[in-house]
């Protein structure tokens, strides 16, 4: 297990540096500091302004070797683009934004309260929700119950989420004003308030393929032999469904449930956005409409390694939920 | 005679199919004396298992048990039994092991606890007791260092192991029934004996009445008492077991056991029966063995036939038996 472990995180590190690599030639090479400082001090700025900005934000430097100051000279032969933004991504020292002009961890760690605030209780009573009406689904299966919840799976999953979004404004918001339209206020006493909307169309936006792949899991596990055997020795219908189908489809399930959990932190872009609440997902969303790129290069970092994250824990949560899994 | 422990009579088990609905047990009629072991023997997809599951009122959907059915089980009609009290009799008064020990076993479990819930189902006993009792029949059971088998998981466990452990589980409650499909089929040659004789013990210390379903004669020659024979969803003949197997009266039974290959008969040519086993739904009128019958003449294709007494412990569903009674 520890060994696998030190593996796998081995593994993750060669990912990481896959990943910045990648990233330094979206960000530098595909679109190149040049471009960037174009477009920060915009199209008609004096070259004073311009090339002033490059230095403030550090685009100034050779691409890949510093040869300006001597050849012998070892700190700054690596004073380059690269070796920079390697040493900020590794170090978790992101700078400041392009766009702005803040420091980048300020930014994230205001943000990441108001994200976790809608994503934790969206992840949680998916969860919940989600199985609890699968089960009830496979159970009923092929009754007028187990219909009624495909039926809603498949229309929710065909409908575009910002419909959803729109919709739940114009409806909950504005015609029956029982919740704000949009907004966010931190205070513990109002944030329900603000939350419960997107909240409850977050739901309905995950709700159809989430119910689907967990009815379809336990179906599978419900005609499994363990199960006729359990009904054999008398247990009944609850019993069967909660101690023996839920408990082995839960190993399929983590693989879908697990790897989510670090992507709690990056927040939820189109609902953040629409509802005004000021986490990560929204900064993603405003970084990318201005064209913030130190900005959307952190949050793309921060996303692939919540991926690589997410992997790892599956890959352990697996080995803990069932005891054939052997780790090595 | 006492009534017996297990009556069944008119059993039909039906499923649905895209025109009207298919019979793969029909018109099954069995009785078990209490303490006796009859075993149910016939080709796969004859409806032995399907007539098991049935006792436990377990028969997979969409399977139906139809209406005029009726199993009496220690004088009680287990068709009508509310649910809640059926799941009293489904391991409380009937235990039942199945085939393949590994996929019996819920395999995220450890083996101890299925069968500690096993009898904590039946019995308001605290852990640490159904505890005692696991160990205790783990040890009947045959298993060996039974306080640590107790906390192993299923794939850690051998199929004779698991099968041992399903045993203890269905035989946890001392249940007055002991149903087992296929019991040894899964397993290797070398571990069957050791597992029969283990139910046969475990029967006749418990006094349990045994269903046995098997396609093996060897295995009805070493523990039945009774043989019921099933071809295509009904029981074709019964009777006690030596008087059936050398004396075996339904063309199919004496076609079965000639079928078995014999070291008398090493160097000649294993006789079969004719033919193929009907598909359910495909099942041929009158006599269901006609088609495939040596001895097969026109009342076979036109008339069902009835039970038929030969003797005082065996009957036989055939024609031809008939009319040499009669004769």
């Amino acid at each position: 297990m520890v060994v696998y472990l030190v593996r796998r995180l081995a593994y993750g590190v060669l990912t990481v540096f896959g990943v910045m690599l990648l990233l330094f030639v979206l960000f530098f090479g595909v679109t190149n500091p040049d471009d960037i400082a174009r477009k920060a001090v915009g199209e008609r700025a004096m070259p004073e302004v311009y090339v002033q900005w490059k230095k403030n934000h550090g685009y100034d430097r050779p691409m890949f070797l510093n040869t300006e100051h001597g050849v012998f000279d070892g700190r700054r032969y690596s004073d380059t683009l690269l070796f920079e933004h390697f040493r900020r991504l590794l170090s978790f020292d992101f700078g400041r934004s392009d766009n702005g002009d803040e420091p980048i961890a300020r930014r994230l760690r205001e943000g990441a309260g108001p994200s976790l605030s809608l994503t934790l209780p969206l992840f949680v009573l998916g969860l919940v929700l989600g199985i609890g009406i699968a089960l009830l689904a496979a159970f009923f299966r092929e009754t007028y119950i187990d219909r009624a919840v495909l039926l809603v799976c498949v229309v929710t999953m065909s409908v575009a989420g910002l419909l959803f979004i729109i919709g739940g404004q114009f409806l909950v918001g504005l015609l029956l004003k029982w919740f704000p339209v949009s907004g966010f206020d931190p205070n513990a006493t109002v944030i329900a308030r603000f939350l419960a909307l997107p909240v409850l169309i977050g739901l309905v936006m995950g709700f159809g393929p989430d119910v689907r792949l967990y009815r379809t899991v336990f179906l599978e596990e419900m005609n499994r032999d363990y199960v006729r055997t359990a009904r054999a020795k008398g247990a009944g219908d609850a019993r069967v469904m909660l101690a023996h189908v839920l408990r082995n489809a839960l190993i399929p399930i983590l693989t879908n449930v697990v790897m989510a959990i670090p992507f709690l932190f990056t927040g939820a872009l189109l609902l953040e956005s629409f509802f005004g609440i000021p986490g990560l997902g929204s900064l993603t969303v405003d970084a990318l409409n201005g064209n913030d790129f130190a900005m959307l290069r952190t949050m793309v970092y921060l996303g692939a390694l919540a991926f690589i994250a997410g992997q790892i824990l599956t890959d352990v949560s697996y080995a803990l939920a069932d005891p054939r899994v052997r780790l090595s | 005679m006492s009534a017996p422990l297990l009556e069944i009579d008119r059993l039909a088990v039906s499923f649905r199919a895209e025109r009207g609905r298919v019979h793969v047990v029909d018109r099954v009629q069995l009785a078990l004396a209490a303490g006796e072991t009859l075993a149910l023997v016939g080709e796969s997809g004859c409806g032995k298992s399907i007539t098991a599951l049935a006792i436990m009122r377990l028969v997979p959907r969409p399977g139906l048990i139809e209406a005029e059915s009726r199993i009496c089980f220690a004088g009680r009609d287990l068709l009508s039994l509310p649910v809640a009290e059926m799941r009293n009799v489904r391991g409380g008064k009937i235990g039942m092991i199945f085939q393949e020990p590994m996929t019996s076993l819920n395999p995220v479990t450890r083996v101890g606890a299925q069968v500690e819930e096993a009898i904590r189902l039946h019995a308001k006993v605290p852990a640490g007791e159904a505890r005692r009792r696991t160990v205790e029949l783990f040890q009947t059971v045959g298993i060996p260092d039974s306080g640590i088998r107790v906390d192993a998981y299923p794939h850690q466990l051998s199929g004779g192991l698991k099968q041992r452990v399903m045993i203890a589980m269905a035989m946890a409650m001392q249940p007055r029934l002991l149903i087992c499909d296929e019991p040894t089929t899964a397993l290797d040659a070398t571990i069957r004996a050791q597992i029969l004789e283990l139910i046969r013990n475990m029967a006749t210390t418990t006094g349990a009445a045994v269903l046995l379903i098997t396609h093996d004669f060897g295995v009805v020659n070493a523990v039945a008492d009774r043989v019921a024979v099933m071809y295509a969803g009904q029981i074709v003949e019964e009777g006690a077991r030596e008087e059936l197997l050398s004396r075996p009266r339904h063309p199919y039974t004496q076609g079965l056991l000639r079928s078995i290959p014999r070291p008398e008969a090493r160097g000649n040519r294993l006789e079969e029966i004719k033919g193929v086993v009907p598909r359910p739904g495909q099942w041929p009128q009158a006599c269901r063995f006609h088609p495939r019958c040596p001895h097969a003449f026109d009342r076979c294709r036109s008339e069902t036939p009835a039970r038929t007494v030969v003797s005082p412990t065996q009957a036989a569903w055939c024609h031809l038996v008939d009319e040499e009674a009669r004769a």
